[in-house]
Formats: C-alpha cells, sequence, structure tokens
C-alpha cells in the first residue's frame, strides 16, 4: 500500500493515532451533512421542475446516477487482472450505458418541445 | 492530480448536476440544463481517470466505447411510448454496477483508501458497504420485474400468494442477522449472503404490484437507485457521489410522491400491492343496463367544428393505438377553423410521470397547448366539446361521487362538466382500477367506439 494511501486512510476513517479525539469529525459524519444538505438542495430543485418534464427528469436522473462510475473507474483502475478488476470493468460498462443513454435521450425528448410557430 | 484538485473537480461536477436539474424548470432552459449534466459528468470521468491508482487504460476504455455504444444506439432507436421500460432498465444497471462495485470494495480496500493500517475494513466500512450492496440489489431486481412488467413479459397483473408478507419480513430479519454476522467477522460468503437476500427482496417486493400502479413503482425504483448511489458515495467517503445519490433519491421520492396523491393512495397502499386485481361487481351491473349513445366521426367533426373551445383529453390508450400524430393534425385543423384547442394532461396519464407530455410532443403538439389538471380543470364548465381520447379511470366522475368506489377521492379531469363529452375507444370495457364508467352513459356524452388512430384520421377527413 502507498503511503498516500495509508495516509488517506487515516485522514478519512477516524483511526484513533491519527487525529486526536474531537479534532476532526469522521468521515461518516461529514458524508452525512453533505448528504442530508444535497436532500435539501434535491428536494427544492426538483419541486420547481415542471410536471411537463417529469419524464426527461427521469431520464436525466438516470444519466447522472451513473456517476457511480466513478467508483467503478477505481475498482477497475489497477493494471494487474483480479476479481475486484473485473467486477470493476464491468460496473464501467454498465454506468456507460446509463451515462451516454441517459443524457442523449433526455437530449432527444427535450428537442421535441416545441412553442407554436 | 492533488486530493484538493479532485475534490474542487467533483465539487464543481455535482453544482452542474444541480444546474441540469434546475434547467428542467421550464422547456427553455431544459436543452442547457442537459448540457451541464454533460459537462459534468465528463468532468467527474476525467478526474476519476486521472487518480493515481487507475492506470489500466486500455480495458477501461474498451468499457466505456461497449457501454456507450449500447447507450447511444438505444437512446437513439427506443420509441417513446417505451420510455418508462428504457428508464426501468437504466435503474437496474445502476443497482447492477452498486453491487458490483460494493463487492469490489470489499476485495480490495486499498483501492479506495478504506483498508486498516493493519489490514482489514473498519466496521463503519463494512456497514456502508452492506447498505450500498443492499439498496443496489434491491434496486437492480425490482427494476428487472418493473421491466418486465412494462414490457408485458410477466403480466401487468399483481401477483400474490399467502404469507407474502411473513416471508418479506423474515428475508428482511435474515438479512438484519447476516449482516451483523459481517460486520463482526467480515468474510466474503455472509455479504454474497446478504446480496442474494436483497436481490430476492426486490423480487418479491415488486411482483405484488399492478400495472396501475407502474408510475408509482417506476419513480420509487428511480428514487432507490439514487439512494443506492449514494450509499457507495458513504462506502468510498465520495461526496460527488453522496450528493448525486441524494440528488436522485429525493427526484424519485417527490415524483412517487406526486404519483401517488395523483391516484389518492398511500405509498404503501401501493407498496403492499393487490390493486386492480378484483372488479367491483355492484357498479358493473348496474351501469351496464342504462346504456350508451354512439356516435359516428362525422358527428363529432361536426361538433367540434361548431365549437368555441374544444379540449383533449388523451390518455395511454391514444399512445398504443398510435394516433397522436392524427390527434395533433385534427387539433391544427380545428385551429385554423378558429377553435380554441387545448390538451389536458391528468399526472398519471400514460405509463410513467410526465409520459403523455412527451409522446404529444413527439407529435409536434406545441407545449402552450398542453395543460396540468390543476390548470385546466376549472375550464371543463366553460368549454363545448371535451374529447377523451383513450383515457379512462382518470375521467370517471365516480371518483368524486361514489365513497364506496376504489377510485373514490382520486382527483379528476372534470371532462363531465363539458357541454358535450366524446369518447373514443374501442369498446365499454373497465379502465386499469377495474371500474366501470359512469360517463360513458351520460347524457351529455358520445361514444366513438372504434381504434383510436381510425376515428381520428376519419374526423380529420371529415373536418
Amino acid at each position: 500500500m502507498s503511503a498516500f494511501s495509508e495516509n488517506l486512510a487515516r485522514l478519512t476513517h477516524d483511526v484513533p493515532a491519527a487525529v486526536p479525539h474531537g479534532a476532526l469529525p469522521s468521515a461518516f459524519v461529514i458524508g452525512l451533512t453533505v448528504f442530508v444538505l444535497a436532500v435539501f438542495v434535491g428536494y427544492h430543485v426538483v419541486w420547481k421542475v415542471t410536471p411537463a418534464l417529469h419524464t426527461p427528469l427521469m431520464s436525466v436522473t438516470n444519466a447522472i446516477s451513473a456517476v457511480i462510475i466513478v467508483g467503478a473507474l477505481l475498482a477497475a483502475g489497477p493494471h494487474e487482472l483480479s476479481l475486484a478488476t473485473v467486477l470493476g470493468l464491468v460496473a464501467v460498462a454498465l454506468a456507460s450505458v446509463n451515462m451516454f443513454g441517459g443524457f442523449l435521450v433526455t437530449q432527444r425528448m427535450l428537442e421535441m418541445f416545441k412553442k407554436k410557430k | 492530480m492533488s486530493q484538493n484538485a479532485t475534490s474542487l473537480a467533483y465539487l464543481t461536477a455535482s453544482v452542474l448536476f444541480i444546474l441540469s436539474l434546475k434547467g428542467l424548470s421550464s422547456p427553455e432552459t431544459a436543452r442547457r440544463g442537459n448540457l451541464a449534466g454533460m459537462l459534468g459528468m465528463a468532468i467527474a470521468v476525467i478526474t476519476t481517470l486521472l487518480t493515481p491508482g487507475v492506470v489500466g487504460y486500455g480495458p477501461i476504455l474498451a468499457m466505456l466505447v461497449l457501454g456507450g455504444t449500447i447507450g447511444a444506439v438505444v437512446a437513439r432507436r427506443i420509441p417513446m411510448t417505451s420510455m418508462p421500460e428504457l428508464v426501468a432498465a437504466m435503474h437496474s444497471l445502476v443497482g447492477l454496477a452498486a453491487v458490483l462495485i460494493a463487492v469490489a470494495a470489499y476485495l480490495n480496500p486499498h483501492e479506495y483508501g478504506i483498508a486498516l493500517p493493519g489490514g482489514g475494513i473498519a466496521t463503519g466500512s463494512l456497514v456502508e458497504m452492506v447498505v450500498g450492496a443492499f439498496v443496489g440489489a434491491i434496486t437492480f431486481t425490482g427494476s428487472v420485474v418493473a421491466f418486465g412488467k412494462l414490457k408485458g413479459t410477466f403480466g401487468s397483473n399483481p401477483l400474490m400468494f399467502h404469507g407474502q408478507h411473513l416471508l418479506n419480513l423474515l428475508l428482511g430479519l435474515t438479512m438484519v442477522g447476516t449482516t451483523i454476522w459481517f460486520c463482526t467477522h467480515p468474510s466474503l460468503a455472509p455479504f454474497l449472503v446478504v446480496i442474494a437476500l436483497a436481490l430476492a427482496l426486490g423480487v418479491l417486493l415488486i411482483i405484488p404490484i399492478g400495472g396501475a400502479d407502474m408510475p408509482v413503482i417506476v419513480s420509487m425504483l428511480n428514487s432507490y437507485s439514487g439512494w443506492a448511489a449514494a450509499g457507495i458515495g458513504f462506502t468510498l467517503g465520495n461526496h460527488l457521489l453522496i450528493i448525486t445519490g441524494a440528488l436522485v433519491g429525493s427526484s424519485g421520492a417527490i415524483l412517487s410522491y406526486i404519483m401517488c396523491k395523483a391516484m389518492n393512495r398511500s405509498i404503501w397502499n401501493v407498496l403492499f400491492g393487490g390493486f386492480g386485481a378484483e372488479v367491483a361487481p355492484s357498479a358493473q351491473q348496474a351501469a351496464a343496463s342504462k346504456g350508451a349513445k354512439s356516435g359516428s366521426p362525422e358527428d363529432a367533426a361536426f361538433l367540434m367544428k361548431n365549437a368555441s373551445s374544444v379540449i383533449i383529453i388523451p390518455g395511454y390508450g391514444m399512445a398504443v393505438g398510435r394516433a397522436q400524430h392524427a390527434v395533433k393534425e385534427m387539433a391544427e385543423l380545428l385551429g385554423e377553423a378558429g377553435v380554441k384547442v387545448r390538451f389536458a394532461i391528468h399526472p398519471v396519464a400514460g405509463r410513467m410521470p410526465g409520459h403523455m407530455n412527451v409522446l404529444l410532443a413527439e407529435a409536434e403538439v406545441p407545449y402552450d397547448q398542453v395543460f396540468e389538471m390543476e390548470e385546466i380543470n376549472r375550464e371543463f364548465v366553460d368549454c363545448d366539446v371535451a374529447l377523451v381520447i383513450g383515457a379512462n379511470d382518470v375521467v370517471n366522475p365516480l371518483a368524486r361521487t361514489d365513497p364506496s368506489s376504489p377510485i373514490h377521492g382520486m382527483p379528476i379531469l372534470d371532462a363531465d362538466r363539458a357541454k358535450t363529452v366524446m369518447v373514443v375507444k374501442r369498446s365499454l370495457a373497465p379502465g386499469y382500477a377495474g371500474i366501470d364508467n359512469p360517463l360513458f352513459y351520460a347524457d351529455n356524452t358520445l361514444m366513438l367506439f372504434g381504434d383510436a388512430k381510425h376515428i381520428a384520421e376519419a374526423i380529420v377527413h371529415s373536418l
């Protein structure tokens, strides 16, 4: 393991030896803070979406949930093939279907919404 | 790239994703929003590819091209009537990807920076892993079943059996037990058992839900796919995934809520299923004895040409009959004759939220002629003709008047309040909810029996 990821592990997953108790909230608590705030942002943004565009809303959320590819790329990252990298590669392919498919089909739908000439 | 640069790039991507949803507040800004989403995704992918641990570019690019090509081809070819199936299929892919990533994270924790210095994984990370895999697995099989039901492969009838809820409860409890086993004695076996149980639970949760509730289910699985992404975000300590997952999760939850409200059902009522399985016999017989008036497309054309305002209520039957282009032509001709033509959309018209709007947009109906239920319901009183095409339960006045009806309290389009109602329908058969519709037998109603497309074309011909 590299020194970098070791430090990262220590920093992000409250190993008591590395971080004085109470100095930093744990990664989970920081994550939870971000999560709760993002739910509020999502709530307010989505209520403003016009009902006519609810289908494109679903396809675009499909597309952006393909961001899970970030996790897949990390798993698929190493040169040597192992079960973990193979699983990662399969996940990359699955997420890419959503990524390209989701944005393109949304684009196609949105092109159709036109005003009266 | 340094850790800080990576985090800032991810922050930029998160903001762009929020803007992509914000753009959908109006059709004018929506396309720009979608572009923002694409940009955000490009930033996220490139940033991750530049992470120190990611070096095996060859196979990764091959997979990106493979998945991307499939996605692009499907996006180009899919007919708009099949959007619900496409969306369900995409939810299942996100779910499966989440499961695979969670297992990969367990097998190779170093790559994600979640390994403890002495080897092994912190208990907190294990719990997050199980949660991510669990939600992902339910989303995966649940969406596969929903896809099958939408496509008609499995039949859309709810499937109930004795002791179903008890079985689900037992599975749930076993899963909690196995999770504790996994977190105290980490090994691959209990992890895979949890995933297998979640896969089974995904199937069991969706099979009892009937075809009429599909809009809720598709929205709910949309929500699950978001929570799965957020769960993986917690596992990996990645804020971009957490934020995106939260956005998608709350979006799906709001859509489920809107759909439930439009059907006047509680989410629990939908989830426990069985709706639409039986027909209420009393209402059926009472109405069938009355007899309905039927008319010809020529009558319909005459009535509409002489009307000053017409409201068209399209339902899924119009889409199935591929009548939307003929209907649009009819609306255009009436418009040229000086008739005010508008379309009224019930929130659950079609098989997913907003489906009917897309189908009308595809037929090139201008979106400023299309109105939501709340916007247009009070206009029916002043309208000369309400033309119902392929819709049924959403214009059933029993929802207002009959407390014993299964759809009582459901908000409906007040078509019956128009001076004349015309209903294009194949027969007097009941709709999804399995109940008869007294609107068909009302004094001011004219039934136009036949295929939606043929009738619309015949009306166009006589105009």
